[in-house]
């Protein structure tokens, strides 16, 4: 019961918050009814059974709940005289419920308000989470993050941002910023073991999004992507701890069926022809994840992909990828000819898998002296104890033997 | 909605980042008829500008603008939208967020409704 009660949870929080958001034009008092529905369910449904229609009886119950709460604040006549004036929503079944979590979607990552204030508004009226549980994953204090919800509600209301999905010419602008928030969510849970919830809720999300948006391929190539990156969650640290390159991860333990899933998903995006940033780094992971074994990856194939993504979404970040897979494929002095303008430039200084990569390079090029210093650079960059030790066993091996294995870039680990 | 639209200059201005940008004039005439502008004027620079106090009862003036205003409000106008988008494409069309910069701010609402 309790578990059957978490599941309706999960697919209706963000249901009910939407349809109350869209009633009462108040998000407090949105997700005020909404818990409220929720409470009343847990303590009524256990002795009657669950409704045949759940979504129904929580969305009544939580209407009925506004009503009641809009009628009681008498300072708030105006209020009371639109919700009088409104034909009241019932319904009868789940089906009937509008499903306004597109509009919800776009309100949350609306760019006039901060990065962090979406991501929080995201986490709690889109996946559920309590201001607790969102705190907590940001290691903010409760307080902090509440004043944070309260903030970003607020500006919402006071500053006219409108709860709606938004019109065809804009959404060029708006889409990836929804993107955006849903990928950085998953980021942060991809990137550390212990917040794995944060990117199953991402998926979850970016799989709504889609089925709300089946004709965006950009958010398609988003989902795509998610799956192909999650697939590989089980081989990415191995039980010390530690990171495992793409090359030195057991491809039996990666999530088949996902990858599947991912590659359909991703081929289905690139057919719509209108190639974005996440279609084309989706079909890239789509070549790793379905080669057999590391050595036969399609590197051919992800330099073209590579050159495609550095066309249409140029950076450095993306240039030392480019680079990295040229090497693959010319060999190590092809790809410092193109790493070597990016340490001139300047740009990624402070990044250590620049000079992670180009110690790679320089060791499989023979030039071991060049190597250990580029990997003391990268020692003194990383960022977690993790990144630390692999680095430190790296620059054992080169200063241990005059020539390395083949070679592997290290960041694709990530 | 109700909105202050303060039109700012840009201190980092370099020429030619408002190349293409549209004409003023024509934007003043698209939005007046669009019931869109209530009012609106250019304003004189920093160097003209006054600030009062009353403090302990006295008066203060200090010539020049608030300091953390310095010298960049150069107009306001006022717009009445039916929500912020619609703010934002208004002042997307404004010359100035192409050569300076243009600050949104809702107005406190009457007690009207």
């Amino acid at each position: 019961m309790q578990d059957r009660i978490a599941g309706i949870y999960a697919d209706g929080w963000s249901r009910i918050v939407a349809t109350m958001i869209r009633f009462t034009g108040d998000w407090d008092l949105a997700e005020e009814c909404a818990q409220d529905a929720f409470a009343q369910a847990l303590q009524k449904w256990p002795k009657t059974g669950i409704p045949d229609q759940p979504l129904a009886w929580l969305t009544t119950t939580a209407r009925n709940r506004a009503i009641d709460r809009i009628r009681r604040a008498s300072t708030e006549a105006a209020k009371l005289r639109e919700v009088a004036a409104m034909e009241p929503p019932s319904y009868p079944n789940d089906n009937e419920i509008p499903d306004e979590r597109l509009e919800l979607m776009f309100t949350c990552c609306h760019p006039a308000l901060n990065l962090e204030a979406q991501v929080a508004l995201v986490l709690r009226s889109l996946a559920g989470m309590s201001t607790a549980e969102i705190a907590r994953a940001f290691l903010v204090p409760e307080r902090t993050m509440g004043q944070r919800l309260f903030r970003a509600k607020q500006k919402i209301a006071h500053a006219g941002i409108p709860f709606r999905v938004p019109p065809g010419h804009l959404l060029p602008d708006r889409l990836p910023a929804v993107l955006h928030v849903l990928y950085l969510l998953f980021n942060e849970g991809y990137g550390d073991p212990g917040k794995a919830g944060l990117a199953k809720e991402a998926i979850r999300l970016a799989r709504v999004l889609t089925g709300l948006m089946p004709d965006e391929p950009e958010a398609l190539g988003m989902l795509a992507l998610m799956l192909l990156h999650d697939a590989r969650r089980p081989a990415r640290v191995d039980s010390a701890g530690d990171l495992v390159t793409l090359d030195d991860q057991d491809r039996s333990l990666w999530d088949q069926a996902q990858i599947a899933e991912g590659t359909v998903l991703c081929e289905r995006a690139l057919r719509r022809r209108r190639a974005g940033p996440f279609q084309l780094q989706a079909a890239i992971a789509a070549c790793h994840a379905i080669a057999p074994t590391a050595a036969e990856t399609d590197w051919p194939q992800i330099v073209g992909l590579y050159g495609e993504l550095a066309r249409i979404a140029p950076g450095p970040i993306v240039e030392l990828n480019r680079a990295v897979a040229t090497g693959m494929v010319e060999g190590p002095d092809a790809a410092l000819a193109l790493v070597d303008p990016i340490v001139e430039s300047g740009q990624l200084d402070g990044y250590y898998l620049l000079h992670a990569t180009r110690a790679d390079l320089l060791r499989r090029a023979g030039r071991e002296p060049e190597s250990m210093a580029s990997y003391r650079a990268a020692l003194d960059l990383a960022p977690t104890d993790a990144e630390r030790r692999f680095l430190r066993r790296r620059l054992a091996t080169v200063a241990a033997s005059e020539h390395g294995g083949p070679g592997e870039a290290d960041f694709r680990a990530r | 909605m109700k909105y202050l639209m303060l039109v700012c200059t840009d201190p980092n201005y370099t020429p030619g980042q408002d190349d293409g940008a549209p004409d003023v004039v024509d934007w003043v005439t698209e939005m007046d008829g669009k019931g869109i502008r209530l009012m609106g004027n250019r304003t004189r620079p920093a160097s003209d500008a006054t600030t009062v106090r009353v403090r302990n009862r006295e008066v203060l003036l200090t010539d020049g603008p608030y300091a953390e205003t310095k010298d960049q409000i150069a107009g306001f106008d006022v717009l009445e939208c039916a929500d912020l988008d619609e703010a934002i494409e208004v002042a997307t069309k404004h010359p100035m967020a192409w050569a300076g910069m243009i600050e949104l701010r809702p107005f406190w609402p009457n007690d009207e409704d």
